[in-house]
């Protein structure tokens, strides 16, 4: 059923259209794709509707991003998120 | 960049948000309809972008939906539009919305705010790892995404919601190891007089109920998952019997495998845009912070209507009436039509009582209960965000002597991450007042400046805010 695909770091990602980047990945078997600041511990995806900004990761370079609100798109380069990303974003 | 000037600009489209559009239109109102999402259906109607088809076995009232679809056709539509603010102005109000960075301006006589909620969380050791997710976000997954959560999944908390969520799992193939609910579901029938009226929605639990029976899916009332164990993921949950204050039964603790876990524990409505136009509050019977709304879901400030969950957690079929309430009200104020009490009829006021006496008795018999409290742990994390720990927050309050849920948050930072106390509040808030022997306020976290990140560059030029 994959019809198209992304990077995340150095491997290939299938997913369905419509699919967020956060969808695909754990799809994909994947199930985190950033460090937190302090303690440097694992997160994912927790709440899937944009809530919780456990999700953030970073795509075609730019940090800080919802992996479950995107829509995957062909070719991105998707990447781990490690620490505070960058504080661009005003919350 | 700013559009045409609407009568009615509705926010939200969901099941609430859809249903006032409707109306609005139906009313001969120029209607704009905004929603973050890329497409409308709000949380109930989720599906993945053009293909409702695809998840249709996975949802209920899909006639109502389509039919809501073509006659808001008519309306303009505002999708992929995240709201930060809205503003008041000499004739009427201002919908600020940002796409791709870029703010979009939406003029409007009236409003119609149907924003919904999120899953109400509870923290528990270890439901910071990676594969425990909002009881929300995994049914998001699936309806939206066609994703599962896990191959072999635990549900757990409180509330009817969970009984979807697991049967839709079991019915894309995922194993559900257990549904693991806190109270005893026995109060619905000490509450049958409130429930009675509304058989539709007893007869979709029961088709839940079936569901989980043919799936083999065990059903377990007054437990709970108390923590969560793995490395970098969850790789088994502890589930114990619950005491009737929710303290853990000595010596009933159970291991469950699982790869996945979807825990909530009821919904905290997003409150962010009604606070932002200044509509007064009230506490709920399940002690969330709600818009208070009159006969025809007007809010306290003039011209603003709210439907759905913002003014009361009830579930897709109440926020589909009180939509269709609020969009003809809001439409008669815009276009100059008499919008006296006698204009919502009387067919939507009865359905509006039937439901919301159902969502009474459903809060009433799905509380969250103290014991949770004893669940955690030192370590275990209240704040995901900012990492606080409940020993963290336990030393703003007892040596700090921090006593109301705002200096604990400003002395320990748990509520002041990304995600601005959405997930911790409510926890943040009970436990606080529970270590400082003042009351609980539930209030506390609900109002935010902004409603959605944006750029810093677009704060800076409304000075004002
Ligand atoms: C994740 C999740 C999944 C759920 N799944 C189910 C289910 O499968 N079955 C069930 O019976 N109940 C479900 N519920 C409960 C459900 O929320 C309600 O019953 C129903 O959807 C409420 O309708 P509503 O119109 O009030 O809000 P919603 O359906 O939540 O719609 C609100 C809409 O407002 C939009 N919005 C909010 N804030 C902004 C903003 N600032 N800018 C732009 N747009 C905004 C959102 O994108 C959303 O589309 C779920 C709840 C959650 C949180
Ligand atoms: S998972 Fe919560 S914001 Fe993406």
């Amino acid at each position: 059923m994959t019809e198209s695909s992304f990077t995340f770091d150095d491997r290939r990602v299938g997913f369905t259209a419509g699919q967020t980047v956060g969808a695909a990945l754990i799809g994909a078997g994947i199930r985190s794709w950033r460090t937190t600041r302090v303690e440097g511990r694992p997160r994912g995806v927790f709440c899937g509707i944009g809530v919780c900004f456990d999700c953030l990761i970073t795509i075609d370079g730019v940090p800080n991003q919802r992996a479950c609100l995107i829509a995957a798109q062909p070719g991105m380069a998707v990447r781990t998120q490690e620490g505070g990303g960058r504080d661009q974003l005003a919350v | 960049m700013t559009s045409s000037r609407f009568d009615v600009a509705v926010v939200g489209a969901g099941p609430g948000g859809l249903a006032a559009a409707e109306a609005a239109v139906g009313a001969g109102a120029r209607v704009a309809l905004v929603d973050g999402a890329g497409q409308p259906g709000g949380q109930y109607w989720r599906h993945p972008a053009g293909d409702l088809d695809a998840v249709a076995d996975l949802h209920h009232g899909l006639k109502t939906f389509r039919a809501q679809v073509r006659a808001v056709d008519a309306a303009t539509t505002f999708f992929g539009h995240q709201v930060w603010t809205i503003e008041k102005v000499a004739a009427g109000f201002v919908v600020r919305a940002v796409v791709a960075g870029t703010e979009v301006e939406i003029a409007a006589t009236s409003l119609v705010l149907a924003p919904g909620a999120y899953d109400r969380q509870l923290p528990f050791p270890g439901w910071d790892l990676p594969g425990v997710y909002t009881a929300g976000g995994a049914q998001a997954l699936l309806k939206g995404n066609q994703v599962l959560a896990g191959r072999r999944v635990v549900v757990g908390g409180t509330g009817p919601f969970l009984l979807p969520v697991a049967s839709g799992l079991a019915a894309r193939g995922a194993k559900v190891a257990g549904v693991f609910e806190a109270n005893s579901p026995l109060g619905w029938v000490r509450r049958l007089p409130a429930v009675l009226p509304v058989a539709g929605k007893l007869t979709e639990g029961a088709g839940y109920t079936a569901a989980l029976a043919r799936h083999r899916v065990p059903y377990r009332s007054r437990h709970a998952i108390v923590a969560a164990h793995g490395t970098d993921r969850v790789t088994a949950v502890t589930v114990a019997r619950l005491d009737r204050d929710w303290r853990i039964v000595a010596g009933s603790q159970q291991r469950v495998e699982c790869d996945a876990v979807a825990v909530g524990w009821g919904f905290t409505p997003q409150l962010e845009l009604p606070l932002a136009v200044g509509c007064a509050t009230r506490v709920d019977v399940d002690g969330s912070v709600v818009v208070q709304v009159d006969e025809a879901q007007r809010s306290s400030v003039p011209g603003v209507y709210v439907a759905g969950e913002a003014c009361g957690v009830g579930g897709a079929a109440l926020a589909t009436v009180e939509g269709a309430v609020a969009g003809r009200a809001a439409a008669a104020v815009a276009t100059g039509r008499a919008a006296g009490a006698g204009a919502v009829p009387r067919r939507l006021v009865g359905q509006r009582n039937r439901l919301r006496a159902f969502a009474s008795a459903m809060h009433r018999t799905h509380p969250v209960r103290d014991g949770w409290r004893d669940w955690l742990t030192d370590e275990t994390l209240v704040c995901r965000c900012e990492e606080v720990s409940a020993g963290r927050l336990r030393e703003a309050t007892d040596e700090l002597g921090a006593t109301d849920a705002r200096s604990a948050k400003l002395l320990s930072r748990a509520g002041m991450g990304w995600c601005q106390g959405r997930v911790c509040g409510y926890a943040t808030s009970c436990l606080v007042a529970a270590w400082s022997g003042r009351p609980f306020e539930p209030g506390a976290a609900a109002e935010r400046p902004v409603a959605v990140p944006i750029p810093l560059g677009l704060l800076s030029q409304h000075p004002g805010t």
